[in-house]
């Protein structure tokens, strides 16, 4: 145990000293290379040209060499790769794509991911929304809000391995540990075996990251509502809106913008959704998703690269939309800055 | 916003009900391993967490001593004793000699076994059994009872995980990997987020645009690519292809255009004046960051950190491809995850090590919440 902590202080102090004496050597490099103290004139004023031309690629320099190897370059490789056979070593032009045209567990993936877009974005949008709302009227919200945004803080396997707990199943007239089946037991219904009741058990593994979730939508809506215009609300009172009235017809409509926003990000969270079904059920029992099929084709028998690296574009091609949308955004927000 | 609702009574107890409601469905999920990894691990399958103060009942199975420890009484053979041991304070409801009847006497009465030997088992567990016959064999006789046991908490579990589960080591794995992969990408990030807000050259624009379009890129298009190209640089150079550089770097590239896009949007934001009066004052760019922008960038770097470090603490597909699973690599979630396959139904250990892994995260997010709001805020709000 020592021995680790001890290595591992020297890792970090070699890997943070690594990037700190990069940034410092490399500043100290271009200073000494066209100094602009010392010397005086044009010269001056050139080495200043110069290390004006040289900095700023200093500074983005690093970010950008890994942006090239791990985004930029993977991105395109993955493409070519999807053309490619198992081993990435010989073309076969479309066979994959066939093959994900064809393949029966691809088309469930495809299906359970459409049925985990349709369910968790708007479950975690609408009870993060009415949450908000709620907690807002009475004096102890925060402490409420700060609980339900807990989970947000526990890692998908922890929370797999909490609520795999919950769905204990034990058989009939045996002590149900598992508190739903205890639920159930207590009033006279009978324990199910809920992970592996196909179909149904998508909902119970999409409940995982919609407890996890609904607080990311609760904090960011809940903000969003706090900037309403008072005025709005209360002429609204003026004129005898019910408390529905004002939800639906005054408070949702201002804040239209960030309730897209929280369900564009949850629904690419979802698109990746991997840890939950791992843990739960690795696929079985008709609960296979896109990601953590893609995870089983990079490993099994070895791996088959090319078919894995065609369900990561079928991910990706979910994803662009969201993407374009993304750009345009910002750059109309920016405005060339 | 307090307005139109909240006005009758009703109304406003039927507010807080609800959001009691919510918190617990959202709070009892979490207190349920808690509570369950502080058991005793023969209770937490005999009963429910929910009934954790209350006394347990199970059935167990033992064996009375062997016959060289009868004694003769009024021309009958008596075997007596307790089979707890003295002291003991557990309570009997019922007993058996059956498996497959393992509760079919109530504690305090007789059971009659058959060519006249009697059996009594007391709540207290003392037992008598008499015989007309000598006991014979060196196997006493087999005995199940239902017992109740007062509830028990000890920290054994987090004893047996830490120490003989590998849970220590990992935890030791995990903050390796994490530490590393927080720094590593702040630093790199802020560099490239200054010049992109406050530098002049070109194709700044452009990179800007690949950045915001990198933010949604999944993960998963990257991942055979780099593992093809860790895989080939390791057999090139000799050495081994699952690195904890290797994971820093990993996680570094999956975390930068987040960093950036955070902090460039708060660098740009700074007031322009101070840079202005720096670089009339002589102060080159490298001197302007190191220390002015960096120390007023603080709350923002404290946001971008918190969620790099959540996010690399809870990670389990970046672990699972670049790191190796031995117990000198294997980190948290990964271990966790190992322990769901091979310890499926020992719930005292996948709890206590579900506890261990969630705790620090815990307490990260319960310590700096507010810088974490802001960064989801400043993260989300704006871009997407």
């Amino acid at each position: 145990m020592a021995a680790q902590i001890f290595s591992a202080i020297f890792v970090i102090i070699i890997g943070v000293g690594g990037c700190v004496a990069y940034f410092w050597g490399a500043n100290k490099l271009l200073d000494l290379t066209f100094p602009s103290r010392g010397v005086t004139g044009t010269a001056a004023v050139n080495n200043l040209r110069r290390q004006g031309l040289v900095r700023p690629w200093l500074f983005v320099g690093p970010a950008l060499i890994i942006l090239t190897i791990y985004l930029i370059y993977p991105v395109i490789a993955t493409l070519w790769l999807s053309f490619l056979d198992r081993g990435g070593s010989s073309f076969v032009g479309l066979a994959n794509y066939e093959w994900a045209l064809r393949d029966p567990d691809l088309r469930r993936s495809i299906l359970n991911n459409l049925l985990w877009l349709a369910v968790v974005p708007a479950a975690c949008t609408f009870l993060g929304l009415i949450i908000a709302v709620l907690t807002d009227k009475i004096w102890w919200g925060t402490i409420a809000k700060s609980l339900i945004f807990l989970p947000l803080a526990i890692s998908f396997v922890g929370a797999s391995v909490i609520w795999k707990f919950i769905y204990e199943y034990r058989g009939e007239g045996q002590v149900q540990i598992g508190l739903l089946n205890a639920i159930i037991q207590h009033f006279g219904g009978q324990p199910q075996v809920w992970i592996s009741l196909p179909f149904w058990n998508n909902f119970f593994l999409m409940i995982i990251l919609i407890w996890i979730q609904t607080g990311f939508a609760m904090v960011i809506l809940s903000s969003a509502l706090r900037g309403i215009p008072e005025e709005t609300l209360e002429a609204a009172v003026i004129d005898g809106a019910n408390p529905f009235q004002i939800f639906w017809k005054i408070m949702v409509p201002q804040i239209w913008g960030t309730i897209a926003v929280v369900w564009t990000t949850i629904t690419i969270l979802v698109l990746k959704v991997f840890d939950i079904v791992l843990t739960m059920t690795n696929g079985q029992w008709n609960s296979q998703v896109l990601a953590n099929l893609m995870f089983d084709w990079m490993f099994r028998g070895g791996g088959d690269f090319g078919r894995g690296a065609t369900i990561a574009i079928i991910i990706m091609i979910a994803v662009i939309p969201i993407m374009v949308w993304n750009i345009r955004q910002a750059n109309k927000e920016t405005g060339g800055h | 916003m307090a307005v139109a609702t909240g006005k009758s009574f009703a109304s406003r107890f039927g507010v807080h009900i609800a959001v009691l409601v919510f918190v617990a469905i959202w709070t009892i999920p979490t207190l349920g391993i808690l509570v369950s990894s502080l058991r005793d691990k023969d209770q937490i399958v005999a009963s429910g967490w929910w009934n954790s103060f209350a006394s347990s009942s199970q059935t167990e199975a033992g064996r009375l001593p062997p016959a060289t420890a009868q004694t003769q009484k009024d021309g009958k053979y008596v075997l007596e004793g307790n089979i707890f041991g003295d002291g003991a304070k557990r309570n009997i409801s019922a007993f058996g000699v059956k498996a497959a009847a393992p509760t079919q006497y109530p504690a305090g009465s007789s059971a009659d076994l058959g060519e006249g030997v009697t059996l009594q088992v007391n709540a207290d567990g003392s037992f008598v059994m008499t015989s007309p016959k000598a006991f014979e064999g060196d196997r006493g006789q087999r005995l199940y009872y239902a017992s109740s046991a007062p509830p028990k908490f000890t920290p054994d579990n987090y004893q047996t995980v830490l120490f003989s589960e590998g849970i220590g080591r990992s935890f030791m794995n995990s903050l390796t990997v994490t530490i590393p992969a927080t720094v590593i990408p702040i630093l790199i990030a802020a560099f490239a987020a200054y010049a992109l807000a406050w530098m002049r050259f070109p194709g700044r624009a452009l990179l800007i645009a690949v950045i915001i379009g990198l933010l949604v890129v999944p993960l998963q298009m990257s991942l055979i690519p780099l593992l093809k190209l860790y895989n080939g640089v390791g057999t090139f150079f000799g050495v081994p292809s699952k690195t904890y550089l290797g994971i820093w770097l990993a996680h570094t590239g999956f975390g930068l255009p987040f960093a950036i896009y955070l902090l460039r949007s708060y660098i740009a934001g700074l007031p322009r004046e101070i840079m202005e009066s720096a670089r009339i004052d002589g102060a080159s760019d490298f001197e302007i960051f190191v220390k002015i922008v960096l120390p007023l960038s603080f709350p923002v770097l404290a946001s971008f950190a918190i969620f790099q470090f959540l996010w690399v603490w809870n990670d389990l597909l970046v672990a699972m491809v670049f790191l190796g699973t031995a117990p000198d690599q294997i980190v948290l979630t990964a271990k966790l995850n190992a322990l769901l396959g091979s310890r499926g139904g020992n719930w005292e250990i996948l709890t206590t090590s579900a506890f261990i892994t969630i705790i620090v995260p815990l307490i990260v997010f319960f310590s700096l919440q507010r810088y974490f709001v802001r960064g989801l805020l400043a993260g989300s709000v704006k871009g997407g």
